[in-house]
């Protein structure tokens, strides 16, 4: 589902890093590890296609974005990849619900808003649809997050460090609804974080 | 959902920022509509007063006045001159037509004016109801003055004297003076005359003559009835007239026609040059309106960019969200440039909300003062051009921002978010 080749990525002026070859297959879920400065970002954006890497390539469900450009990049990411980042950022000027069709919208895909509410009711939000989201709380605002990045059936998850910042009981919280959500689409999720609490919950590990 | 929402719901979010682009967008298309349609509704009305009057002969004083009163029946009259004195100009084979005008007094501010069935039979004007004058005393109304006044045919009217006292009152049946009876009433014009009460010349020449009709009503001639009494003959030569509105048989009449009257108490005024006259002195206003209103329009694309330039530094990262979610760089141009254009489009419909409030203000204070207003709203040729500006501001104003969002570094924006 998910295979990287040789990656290697440098910044001007710059160090240049080399990542690990990964294959994470459908359904698996995977967690990408290592301290700060390692590069844990440029991996991620690499495998989202929001860098392009010096060398090396990047496999999707099949196709490989290492040679896509421009708009259909831009297009295949929409629809095949799903990222819930650190810090949960919405486009404030719309609602809740505004929000999570907003992946469809930008894909070209029939806007399916029973599906958005279907999403919604299933992470706990259900009356919130139409809030703006900056009026829902930190907890609310990451589940939302974690709604949007399934709205177009995504074939893998990417999750920049989803629990860095949270306690452990909350931590625990967030890492059971992406797994429960992975599942529910039929994802493949990868998690990439430093943080060394979730070392425990998964066996397929990569250090980086 | 469309980007036509997303722009919408972006602007609405910032509803201080919008309402200042909007409001500067608003006076400066306002600003330059109102001038645009004053412009050209005056000049109209010029035009269409003037038609065709080569000349105007009168007492002889300031020529604008001249014209301004006699023309537009806007200003005093300059004062009356003989009838024998005009004879020989009036009469010259270089005029084709004279219509004569002679200034009678008013019937609640609105003049009353002696002339004959050419003055308006040259405007084209025609009878909306009734017939027109034939006899003295007899009047026909202009159509504001019938529909301001609330006259209608059959009424009868006393004057007040002068020319704007409103002491005339409808007849009550003590009155000494004469009174008009209305016998028609003419269609709208645009013209000065709709503002008119006419009437033939001898009516004000024997309101004004008194001594002259008790002279003559124990002779008790024939000539001129009117249903009640019978009226005495006056002589015409030894009346006044107040103007004439010449139309030239010939180029020659502009040049030979003036010396004619070199020692006299008269003056030949031409419409088109006064008028022209007072346009350029009108266009030093119109041109000062004109560049107060292009530099609120500089401010207002001022506006517009820094409002779309700020919001977009606090966008940045939704708009490197809306790429990861598929959005095209292409999407997100157009969603900044269409924040422009809506900019722009609320500013120009407002503006012209704001030039047609100022209009109908304008047209009320003209209509206490002058009796002309300003009445067409209609869309001008002109603000179709203003929309293409207006439009063309939100573009360029929203280019910059545009591009960046365009040319932005997704991961550099994410990662820094």
């Amino acid at each position: 589902m998910l295979v990287t080749r040789n990656l290697e990525f440098s910044y001007p002026n710059g160090p240049t890093f080399r990542f690990p070859d990964i294959n994470c297959q459908e359904r698996s879920r995977m967690l990408v590890i290592g301290e700060s400065g390692k590069g844990k970002t440029t991996f991620l954006h690499l495998i989202a296609g929001i860098l392009k890497p010096v060398s090396g390539e990047v496999e999707i469900a099949g196709r490989r974005t290492s040679v896509m450009t421009g708009g259909e990049l831009d297009r295949f990411r929409g629809e095949n990849i799903g990222i819930v980042f650190q810090t949960a950022h919405f486009v404030e000027s719309l609602s809740v619900l505004d929000n999570l069709i907003l992946p469809h919208y930008l894909t070209g895909r029939r806007i399916d808003r029973g599906y958005a509410k279907q999403v919604l009711t299933r992470l706990g939000l259900g009356d919130k649809g139409n809030r703006t989201p900056t009026s829902l709380s930190t907890g609310e605002q990451q589940r939302a997050a974690i709604a949007r990045a399934m709205m177009n059936h995504p074939a893998v998850i990417l999750a920049d460090e989803p629990t860095s910042a949270l306690d452990d009981k909350h931590a625990r919280e967030v890492i059971a609804l992406l797994e429960e959500e992975a599942a529910n689409t039929g994802a493949a999720l990868l998690i990439v974080t430093h943080d060394n609490r979730l070392k425990e919950f998964y066996a397929n590990r990569v250090e980086l | 959902m469309n980007l036509f929402k997303i722009a919408w719901s972006n602007l609405k979010v910032r509803p201080l920022n919008t309402f200042l682009s909007v409001i500067l967008l608003a006076f400066g298309v306002g600003i330059i509509s109102l001038l645009l349609l004053v412009e050209k509704q005056i000049s109209e009305q010029f035009n269409r007063n003037i038609k065709d009057i080569d000349m105007v002969l009168g007492y002889k004083g300031s020529p604008l006045q001249l014209i301004l009163a006699n023309v537009y029946h806007v200003d005093a009259p300059t004062g009356n001159i003989k009838v024998r004195d005009a004879d020989k100009i009036v009469r010259s084979p270089l005029i084709k037509k004279a219509i004569p005008l002679a200034y009678g007094d008013n019937y609640e501010k609105y003049r009353i004016v002696g002339t004959t069935f050419d003055y308006p039979r040259h405007y084209g004007i025609e009878l909306a109801d009734g017939h027109s004058f034939e006899k003295p005393f007899q009047a026909v109304l202009g159509a504001n003055v019938a529909k301001e006044t609330g006259l209608k045919l059959g009424d009868t009217f006393t004057s007040a004297h002068g020319l704007d006292q409103a002491e005339g009152e409808i007849d009550d049946g003590h009155s000494h003076d004469t009174p008009y009876r209305v016998v028609g009433i003419y269609a709208r014009s645009g013209t000065a005359i709709d503002n008119l009460i006419l009437t033939p010349v001898e009516s004000v020449w024997r309101i004004h003559d008194h001594s002259a009709e008790e002279e003559h009503s124990e002779e008790g001639h024939d000539h001129a009835h009117d249903h009640d009494h019978e009226l005495p003959p006056i002589d015409p030569m030894e009346q006044e007239m107040t103007a004439y509105l010449l139309i030239k048989r010939s180029p020659m009449a502009q040049i030979m026609l003036p010396s004619m009257i070199r020692d006299t108490d008269l003056q030949l005024a031409v419409p088109a040059i006064e008028v022209n006259r007072l346009s350029q002195d009108f266009g030093v206003g119109m041109n000062t309106m004109k560049a107060i209103a292009i530099l609120i329009m500089l401010l207002s694309f001022i506006s517009v960019f820094v409002s779309l330039y700020n919001s977009l530094k606090e966008r940045k990262y939704e708009l490197a969200l809306m790429r990861t979610m598929g959005g095209r760089a292409r999407k997100l141009f157009m969603l900044l440039l269409l924040e422009g254009v809506l900019l722009s489009v609320i500013g120009f419909v407002c503006g012209l909300a704001l030039s047609r409030i100022g209009l109908i203000w304008l047209s009320g204070q003209l209509k206490e003062s002058f009796h002309y207003s300003l009445d067409e709203m209609g869309l001008e040729r002109g603000e179709l051009m203003l929309f293409a500006v207006t439009l063309g501001v939100g573009i360029v104003a929203s280019l910059l921002p545009a591009l960046r969002a365009f040319r932005m570094d997704i991961s550099k924006t994410l990662s820094n978010g």
